[in-house]
């Protein structure tokens, strides 16, 4: 399926201006939070507000960067694949802020609750594994890096299919009880995963299946 | 000349912020953020909730009265409140959404003009109080006590109430009644939460809680009618609440409308959906963690921004040691 018939292209000057807006919002928003909190005007727990915002939105901006590609499928155009990295970088300086925000403002730097709590809460360990799995994918996406990576790029960069559903798992987990918000992040991640994630899996089934007819071929 | 530096101004119970400023924090939050991308992502109640807000902002607040009550010196400690708007915004009522702002949201139209509470079960003379009974039936006293939430952060709230005990003397309990179990109202129509499993955490309804014997006869085991000298707002639990300091908060049950006197361990809510997790005694202990998070400090709140450093020492049974008679012979590890 697609809208236009021809490819959706914008001027540069567009595209400037939409990455501007983004960066505005995206910063704005994180700073207007923090400076909230400092002076008290972030609701009764400025801690547990900031820690909800800041995780939320990181995996809001996780999804959106998902959503890129399909809507270049569907449009068809090239624009959207531009701000990928972009929004997917984002996403991480949200997440590192949800995690900067439990060990400066929940645990408040005990160092002996902190290196408890980090290794043996199963819900934590999850989270911070998908931060690390971020990280790599921030500090690997400069062009330079990528060019340098060949093919090694695009395999590490898959891991953002194992980064969705830890993320999510960490989201359920850290509530009381399963049928709260999270659930509707299940759903929406797997409708827009399920096409890719079956792609993965049948090339990944192709490839084995010829290395073995060669294995076969070879001995015969 | 430049003025000498004088230090940043220190903040006392005096400079709480305006409740109406607190409430615009809100909308302050929706102006910075980006609203179209999160009414797509977010659940369709919230959603919904982004374009209806403002009618249920013009939706009369539910009525608090002023109430009459002695002030005993024992109970009146000096550690610092948490100011009254934080208290009566930051609440875990389920019945009115699982996410904390929303009971205050949810709940202003809570009708609890025809309530009764019962108290029967095993006892000579079941009783059945109804509202004015609640307020007016045992004299009031006010008592300051500390609430440890089993999340790990803690308030200081003065209650309005008189000791369970002087209710359950009066419904005269009979030898054999070990246990006392508690519920609160069950009522679709009045509590979205029960109407809505989304909205409700998807949790066993009603809300049921217990207590033993002597545990609820113990003269720190208060029956609630209000908070900060006005009867309570339904997102802290009106008409009537129970408030057992030395437990974690999720003990103190709302709006409650029956107490039943048994001679079994009563089933309670949260032990029900996870015996792991919530254990019938739940005393605050904080050598037992939760499988989820240590129960070793807590966050208290009160006032002061992302920097003031709020984190402090749990201590066992809230600080509340003399309950620990009750638990004399009692492993906590394994009954906590």
């Amino acid at each position: 399926m697609k809208l236009f018939k021809k490819p959706v292209r914008v001027s540069n000057l567009t595209r400037r201006c939409l990455k501007g807006f983004i960066h505005l919002l995206a910063l704005g928003y994180l700073v207007g939070l923090f400076y909230a909190g400092v002076t008290d005007n972030l609701g009764p727990d400025p801690v547990d507000t900031l820690l909800n915002e800041t995780g939320i939105w990181a995996i809001h901006l996780l999804l959106i960067t998902l959503m890129l590609s399909p809507l270049a499928k569907i449009l068809p155009s090239p624009e959207p694949i531009k701000f990928r990295r972009m929004l997917g970088i984002y996403s991480f300086v949200y997440a590192l802020s949800h995690f900067a925000t439990y060990i400066l403002f929940e645990l408040q730097l005990d160092m002996s609750l902190i290196a408890t709590e980090l290794v043996k809460r199963p819900y934590i360990v999850v989270g911070l594994t998908a931060l690390i799995l971020l990280f790599a994918l921030t500090i690997t996406s400069f062009q330079k890096i990528r060019r340098n990576m060949g093919k090694r790029w695009q395999h590490l960069h898959n891991s953002i299919y194992i980064i969705v559903p830890l993320v999510l798992l960490h989201f359920s987990w850290s509530q009381k009880t399963i049928w709260q918000e999270p659930i509707w992040y299940w759903l929406f991640a797997f409708i827009l995963l399920f096409n890719r994630i079956k792609g993965l899996v049948t090339t990944a089934l192709k490839k084995h299946a010829r290395s073995k007819n060669r294995k076969h071929a070879t001995q015969t | 000349m430049s003025k000498p530096f004088k230090p940043s101004v220190k903040l006392t119970d005096n400079h709480v912020t305006d409740e109406s400023i607190y409430l615009n924090r809100r909308r302050l939050l929706k102006s910075l953020g980006f609203v179209g991308a999160s009414a797509l992502l977010s659940n369709p109640a919230n959603a919904a909730g982004w374009f209806w807000e403002d009618d249920k902002e013009k939706a009369e607040a539910f009525k608090t009265q002023a109430l009459k009550f002695s002030q005993p010196e024992k109970y009146q400690i000096s550690e610092t409140q948490t100011p009254e708007a934080k208290a009566t915004s930051y609440n875990n009522f389920y019945e009115f959404g699982t996410a904390k702002d929303e009971p205050v949201k949810n709940a202003q139209e809570f009708d609890t003009s025809e309530w009764t509470l019962k108290v029967d079960g095993l006892v000579n003379k079941p009783l059945t109080l109804n509202l004015d009974d609640l307020t007016k039936r045992f004299p009031l006293e006010e008592r300051i006590y500390r609430l440890r939430c089993v999340e790990a952060w803690s308030m200081v709230i003065p209650w309005i109430g008189y000791e369970l005990g002087a209710l359950l003397r009066a419904a005269d309990p009979l030898s054999s009644a070990k246990y006392v179990a508690f519920e609160t109202l069950y009522e679709p129509k009045q509590m979205p939460g029960q109407r809505n499993r989304f909205l409700g955490g998807g949790i066993e309804y009603p809300y049921v809680e217990g207590l033993r014997l002597d545990e609820a006869m113990h003269p720190l085991t208060l029956m609630s009618v209000g908070l900060y000298g006005k009867t309570l707002p339904p997102q802290n639990g009106a008409p009537v609440r129970l408030v057992v300091p030395w437990k974690y908060g999720f003990k103190s049950i709302k709006s409650i409308v029956r107490i039943r006197l048994t001679d079994k361990q009563p089933p309670t809510t949260w032990n029900r959906l996870a015996s792991n997790e919530y254990g019938f005694y739940a005393n605050v202990n904080p050598d037992v963690s939760h499988p989820r998070w240590s129960q070793a400090s807590e966050r208290r709140i009160t006032t002061g921004g992302l920097l003031s450093r709020n984190r402090i020492p749990t201590e066992m049974y809230n600080g509340y040691s003399e309950v620990a008679p009750l638990y004399s012979s009692m492993d906590l590890t394994r009954n906590f």
